[in-house]
């Protein structure tokens, strides 16, 4: 049994931290790439968000390089994530890809089911080796934010740009590569010194965002044209509404660890919205307010196009804009978004804040 | 005298503005992008040159437009900009307590909301450009029109037509139908004229708080018929400022004229440039599944810079020797 799993960001690092502690064979697909999503807009429903193109592409890809078994997530929500799984079997099934799938979702008939399906994966393991299997993708997960916030921290500050992002990228392999939660431990604090030796601007204003929309266009950096980098290059320090671990953390592991806790977004967006809409709708709005809140210059939403939670967020963001008075920018991706208007946007959009920030400046003088 | 230059290089026209140290515009140009940007760019120049009055003197430039890195790369600017921001700013200017600007080009449209000078909320279509000028154009040479005359026969209406503009392709469908059902053209071309800005209003004017005063600029705003559409649609006085068709090279100049008092001095390379070959070339990048475009640009056979790869190592090489 070979298994393997589509992309979201980071998520293959933890991911794959677990299975192989459970001695299972690994294969993670090639990182998406205009490759990836060109498989999926050929084998997928047009009118399927882009998550499910990549998710595809990224199976189809993995399947070539020898994987047979698929992990994926499912869901009983509203969003359409929830169907993806059984829509990307079908099609896999219809190219020929043999694949065995095994959907993880929470169960809807009894507990004995979701254990059934678990036992397929998890093999002659004891439940105390899967326990701790799961602590050390945690680990692995909360390594990769704790550095990944170093980074987002560094983008505006460092002098020859890029230097932080170059450091990243060596340090999400040595995390990656860490076989106990010591030399995870080693390679996180390494990576962490390496970081803060980096040469930075001293006195330089910046401006801080904050990210927040659905979960895969905020977690997969190639969907979102890079935009944390741009950002950082523009003199922006990015904050997002969501971490992997965070993530991992409250709707997987029932907020075990208290070190990291999300934002109590529930109960911030409740002035606004009050009902789950499915995927990260009410995170949106929730984060919204907690980041206008915290003094945060700007927002930006990102989602895939034509993605329900999001299109209600958008709808309701104008009165969390009204009330704190912050500027919100929506964006929407999928396969036939351009990177020039993007980065006009963006751009304009960073602008705007500047241009505000110098005018209560002027304000606060006269 | 010292004078800023700004320049918008946009997908259907290249501007070039003149002003002087009030903000006043000396000199403005309006040519045909005609898919060679680089040639026009040149050309608007060369134009540019020869009908400078002596003694002036070019202290400060900018750039903006989807061809605005090309642009600097030529002349060298203090300042590339968005074409956003610079619209904003050349509003601004024109009229000082502009609430709102429309504004539509030859492929994109926007709207930017202004509070006491600065921006404060904006939008741009995204998917769709039914109702761009490039739209306007295509019919207009449908109909047999120069898009002068096209303009003209809007205000000769008497009942304009309902035409669906949700796409442009429907858009033509649906006006071949009006014809073929006796509509006059006059009518037919006021009623496309209210099509776009009722999909210009449905789709980047959405949600947005428009309010008096409101200025219309762009091409588009030379087509008097769009803008008694606008006022009727919107029951808004609308004012079309008199350099409606270069406010982006108008607001690079300001631009430029802020980040020169900034600075303290400029980019500015001179013109020297402007009679060397520009050549640009691309080849396919296979050292990933990307497979970027990348894009090379020769001056005088010399490369001098290259873009369009994600992870930069193409242009990195490039301005690290440079």
């Amino acid at each position: 049994m070979k298994i393997t799993f589509p992309h979201m960001g980071n998520l293959y690092i933890p991911v794959k931290g677990l299975l192989e502690y459970l001695n299972l064979d690994v294969i993670v697909p090639p990182p998406s790439s205009q490759k990836t999503l060109n498989l999926g807009v050929k084998y997928g429903p047009e009118f399927a968000c882009l998550p499910l193109k990549l998710n595809l592409g990224n199976l189809i890809e993995a399947r070539e390089i020898g994987a047979d078994t698929v992990i994926m997530a499912g869901g009983v929500g509203p969003c359409r994530f929830g169907l993806y799984s059984q829509t990307e079997k079908e099609i896999l099934n219809d190219l020929g890809y043999d694949y065995d799938c095994l959907v993880l979702e929470p169960p809807d008939k009894h507990l004995g089911q979701f254990i059934m399906r678990l036992r397929k994966i998890i093999g002659t393991n004891s439940w105390w080796r899967v326990i701790d299997a799961i602590k050390f993708a945690y680990q692995k997960a909360y390594a990769v934010d704790l550095v990944e916030k170093k980074v987002q921290h560094l983008r505006p500050l460092e002098k020859k740009f890029g230097t932080a992002d170059s450091i990243y990228r060596h340090v999400l392999n040595t995390i990656n590569d860490a076989q106990s939660i010591n030399s995870l431990q080693e390679a996180t604090n390494l990576g962490i010194l390496k970081l803060e030796q980096i040469p930075q601007n001293i006195n330089s204003e910046v401006i801080r965002i904050g990210l927040i929309g659905e979960i895969y266009t905020l977690l997969e950096p190639f969907v979102s044209f890079d935009i944390e980098k741009e950002l950082g290059k523009l003199g922006v320090q990015v904050t997002r509404s969501l971490y992997l671990s965070e993530w991992i953390n409250s709707h997987l592991l029932m907020n075990y660890y208290k070190k990291e806790q999300s934002k109590p977004f529930a109960k911030l967006a409740k002035p606004y919205l009050n009902y789950f809409v499915g995927g990260h709708g009410r995170e949106t709005i929730g984060y919204a307010v907690g980041f206008a809140q915290e003094g945060y210059h700007g927002l930006i939403q990102i989602a895939p196009l034509t993605c329900m939670p999001e299109i209600i967020a958008h709808t309701i963001l104008p009165r969390v804009k009204e009330n704190y008075r912050i500027p919100i920018l929506t964006i929407y991706v999928d396969e036939q978004s351009g990177k020039a208007g993007f980065l006009t946007r963006i751009e304009a959009f960073i602008d705007l804040i500047k241009r505000q920030q110098e005018n209560n400046k002027r304000r606060i003088v006269l | 005298m010292s004078i800023f230059f700004g320049i918008d290089v946009g997908s259907v026209s290249t501007n070039l503005v003149l002003i002087n140290e009030e903000n006043e515009v000396i000199y403005s140009s309006y040519l045909r992008t005609q898919g060679r940007p680089i040639e026009a760019i040149k050309n608007g120049l060369i134009k540019m040159l020869s009908s400078m009055p002596q003694g002036m003197d070019i202290i400060g430039v900018g750039a903006t437009g989807s061809g605005r890195q090309l642009a600097s790369m030529i002349v060298g600017a203090d300042v590339v900009k968005n074409e956003i921001t610079a619209h904003a700013v050349a509003a601004a200017n024109q009229i000082p307590d502009v609430h709102s600007v429309l504004e539509i080009g030859g492929q994109d449209s926007k709207i930017i909301i202004l509070d006491n000078g600065i921006v404060s909320d904006f939008a741009m279509n995204t998917v769709c450009a039914a109702g761009t000028g490039s739209f306007l154009d295509q019919q207009a040479a449908r109909l047999g029109l120069t898009i002068q005359e096209f303009a003209a026969l809007a205000l000769e209406a008497k009942n304009p037509v309902r035409i669906a503009g949700r796409c442009s392709v429907f858009a033509e469908s649906d006006m071949i139908h009006k014809q073929q059902l006796g509509h006059s053209t006059s009518d037919i071309v006021a009623g496309l004229c209210q099509a776009l800005v009722r999909n210009y209003l449905n789709n980047v004017g959405k949600g947005k708080d428009i309010k008096a005063p409101v200025i219309f600029q762009g091409g588009v705003a030379a087509n008097p018929g769009i803008k008694i559409a606008f006022a009727e649609a919107l029951g808004l006085e609308i004012i079309v400022p008199k350099h409606y068709s270069v406010m982006g090279a108008l607001g690079a100049a300001i631009l430029a004229r802020e980040a020169v008092a900034q600075n303290g001095k400029s980019n500015f390379s001179g013109f020297g440039l402007i009679h060397s070959d520009f050549l640009t070339s691309s080849f396919e990048c296979k050292g990933c599944p990307n497979l970027c475009e990348v894009i090379e640009l020769f001056v005088d056979n010399t490369l001098k810079a290259r873009w369009g790869d994600k992870c930069n190592k193409w242009s990195d090489i490039i301005e690290d020797a440079i």
